[in-house]
């Protein structure tokens, strides 16, 4: 086995080769927002016009670099040049740029979306960008500072070496070479990293309780199930950049002295799952994962693991059930996982995204991470944009930033000239902001605080047109669609509330409505085992709070104010238990 | 059915992870196939030492699972809320009408089943839709209804 050294000058010649190798670099986006965009058929254009034009170019196909608006991306690279961008590319376009730009070396000025400087943002560029932008300036851009996402659309996620070529695997060889565990699990609770899943609990406290357990068998989970409508930030870090997510699972056996992990991601979203177990056997082939690591006593296994539809499914708990392989059921507790999880064993189980914080935490050192962020909020966070706003994508901002901020300024704000209504955060159970509610700071703290809930780090914005209630009532049958009637609170309680929220939208609610829902939404928090049913009630609750008026006008005045619930409406009445 | 059986056996045995449990036997068998035959329960069961009860109580468990053969394509409509949001609604009337069905399933020829979708992933393109689990971002409600009339009138398809 090669070693560390000899690697990674292998990955630095190969990283050379291709970027100064004499022929052009084209990278398209081929993440689920560049599939949705039409990326297929844009890479088979580009093959086609290569071949037209007889020029020969590498073609590789990288993850998302946050512009999801400007799917499918397209970037060209020429040998030693700057990076130019072209957004929402057609098959048509693709060809005019394999012509123009990589065969005849012009860049096309009135197509191109922006260009990133080779040596950094600092280099002067020549006089073929004339009419280009820095990239770096672009709104969704300049906010931002990049540490999970930092090879995200740069770098290849199917090959690891362009990912130690940009300086991956060595903090898990300093880990090997040069620190202890403890030393390791130091500088994680040294960076304040808390936990990215949305219950922001203190990573090193949490990896604190698995070392502490001498049992012979223990387990790392790292949970990308990430069903929650709007958020996509999880799967993004798989199909961008998924040797970092490996990288940090590893070093946390490493902290915690714990031999073997999972990987565990929602069967049908077959882009992060090959592209997970791509990363999975490349890291074994290299001698990151298996016996005696890097030459090391430490050994460490990883495997990737599937579960059906199932929101339910995401609950630490319910998760360890269906890596078992039973239904997706939350579990009594105590005992807890870090007692008692998977198979009976002591596990740790953690977000993709916090894990993906832990080389680059390992590597600067966990002072360096705390130094970014806001009090006890350290780093960043991945907000995912969507709905009605100028640009959707992924960024990743310093934690201490303000939301109106990220809405108005790096996503542009609500398109068409019309007001922006209502924001709604932390998936399903999360909640809902009114417009004038948003100028508040990403802070954990603050934001619990406020009743406002970051979740996973979805962020859906609803435009003037859209009404309050018909969007509570569809999060709710989402909900009730995805209870996994464990818990008969939940379960019958998610219908009951469903129910009374498709009358008052039929404009046939009454007024003790609003009160019955109260009631229901009490008895479903004392009375369910998961974060599904004690969190359930939350889209109502929040909705009511900023958005009773406009509850009251459908119950009172029987009139919907944006005329949304005129329209018929659907609710996938559960057919599913 | 007996064509069935080798490969339920193979898929069964084609799974490369070391953890083999019934939900994953089961997907196995669901990707080979497209659906779980009575006769997959039981070899599920027989293959990891489980009871029917136990297979049965995991397939029917997650909504992905179906036990009749599936028709010859998938349409999927995402209802998610940022979907929902920006037009899911009108895209899964006009799935249902160019299909001719009332809610999701499957059409009277075989050719095609709907289903609803709480999320496809990728929300920056939405609503979504997916074809035979190609993704389709801003889709609108007439092109959904041109592309599910042509996977209709398709031939010997």
């Amino acid at each position: 086995m090669a070693s560390f050294e000899e690697i990674a000058a292998e990955s630095q010649q190969r990283w050379e080769e291709l970027t100064a190798g004499g022929q052009p670099w084209i990278r398209v986006g081929t993440a689920l927002c560049g599939k949705a965009a039409g990326c297929d058929a844009v890479i088979a254009s580009i093959e086609a016009a290569l071949e037209q034009n007889g020029v020969a170019a590498q073609l590789s196909q990288v993850g998302c670099l946050g512009l999801c608006f400007a799917e499918p991306l397209v970037d060209v690279q020429l040998p030693g040049g700057p990076r130019v961008f072209y957004g929402n590319v057609t098959p048509d376009m693709a060809a005019e740029i394999v012509s123009n730009h990589v065969a005849g070396g012009s860049p096309l000025a009135h197509l191109a979306l922006g260009y990133l400087a080779a040596g950094g943002p600092d280099e002067e560029v020549d006089s073929t960008l004339a009419g280009i932008p820095d990239l770096n300036q672009h709104p969704m851009r300049v906010l931002e500072n990049r540490v999970a996402l930092r090879n995200a659309g740069t770098i290849d996620p199917g090959d690891i070496h362009q990912y130690i070529a940009y300086g991956g695997y060595h903090a898990l060889n300093r880990a090997l070479t040069e620190m202890t565990p403890e030393e390791v699990l130091e500088d994680v609770k040294t960076s304040g990293l808390r936990g990215r899943g949305g219950a922001a609990f203190p990573t090193g406290v949490k990896w604190g309780f698995l070392a502490g357990s001498n049992a012979p068998q223990k387990y790392i989970l790292c949970n990308c199930e990430e069903g929650d409508p709007g958020a996509f930030n999880d799967k993004a870090i798989l199909e961008s950049d998924p040797q970092t997510l490996v990288e940090g699972i590893i070093l946390a056996g490493y902290a915690t002295g714990t031999s073997h992990a999972y990987i565990f991601i929602r069967h049908g979203h077959d882009g992060p799952i090959d592209r997970a177990r791509a990363a999975v056997v490349q890291a074994q082939e290299m001698g990151f994962l298996g016996e005696n690591i890097l030459g090391s006593d430490f050994s460490f296994h990883l495997e990737v693991a599937l579960t059906g539809d199932s929101y339910v499914a995401g609950e630490e708990s319910a998760l360890m059930e269906a890596i078992e392989g039973k239904r997706a059921m939350p579990r009594y507790r105590p005992p807890f996982p870090a007692a008692v999880g998977l198979f009976g064993k002591p596990s740790n189980i953690n977000n993709v995204k916090t894990l993906a914080y832990v080389p680059e935490i390992i590597a600067k050192g966990g002072e360096w991470f705390a130094g970014i962020g806001h009090d006890k909020s350290t780093g960043t966070v991945i907000i995912c944009l969507t709905g009605d706003l100028k640009y959707t994508g992924m960024i990743e901002v310093p934690l201490g930033i303000n939301l109106k901020d990220v809405l108005y300024q790096a996503a542009g704000g609500v398109p068409d000239g019309k007001a922006l209504k209502f924001v709604q955060t932390g998936g399903p159970l999360g909640g809902v902001l009114g417009a004038d509610n948003i100028d508040i700071v990403l802070d954990f703290d603050i934001l619990r605080t406020a009743g406002a809930i970051l979740g996973s780090g979805g962020v859906i914005a609803a435009d003037e047109d859209n009404c309050v209630v018909d969007l509570t009532r569809a999060l709710i049958a989402f909900c009730q669609y995805e209870s996994c009637g464990k818990c008969f609170p939940c379960r019958m309680g998610m219908s009951h509330l469903l129910e009374v929220l498709e009358r008052i939208c039929r404009l046939e609610g009454v007024p003790e409505d609003l009160d019955l829902m109260r009631k229901v939404g009490q008895d479903m928090q004392a009375g369910s085992l998961c974060g599904h049913g004690q969190l359930g009630f939350n889209p109502v609750a929040s909705a009511l709070r900023y958005f009773g008026q406009e509850f009251e006008t459908h119950i009172l005045n029987r009139r919907c104010p944006t005329e949304v619930c005129s329209a018929p409406r659907f609710s996938p009445v559960s057919s599913r238990r | 059915m007996d064509g069935l059986k080798p490969r339920i056996a193979d898929a069964m045995h084609r799974q490369s992870q070391p953890t083999v449990t019934v939900l994953s036997t089961l997907l196995a068998v669901q990707d080979e196939l497209g659906f779980i035959p009575k006769q997959g329960i039981e070899e599920v069961a027989a293959f990891t030492s489980s009871t029917i009860n136990e297979v049965w109580a995991v397939a029917s468990f997650y909504p992905n699972f179906r036990f009749e053969p599936p028709c010859l394509h998938q349409v999927e409509v995402c209802w998610g809320a940022s979907c929902h949001l920006v037009g899911a609604m009108p895209l899964i009337e006009a799935a249902l009408q160019a299909s001719g069905l009332e809610t999701e399933g499957d059409t009277s020829d075989g050719r095609l089943t709907l289903r609803y979708n709480t999320c496809l992933g990728a929300c920056s393109q939405a609503p979504v839709m997916a074809i035979d689990h190609h993704l389709i971002g801003r889709a609108t409600p007439e092109s959904a209804k041109a592309r599910i009339a042509e996977l209709l009138a398709e031939q010997n398809g």
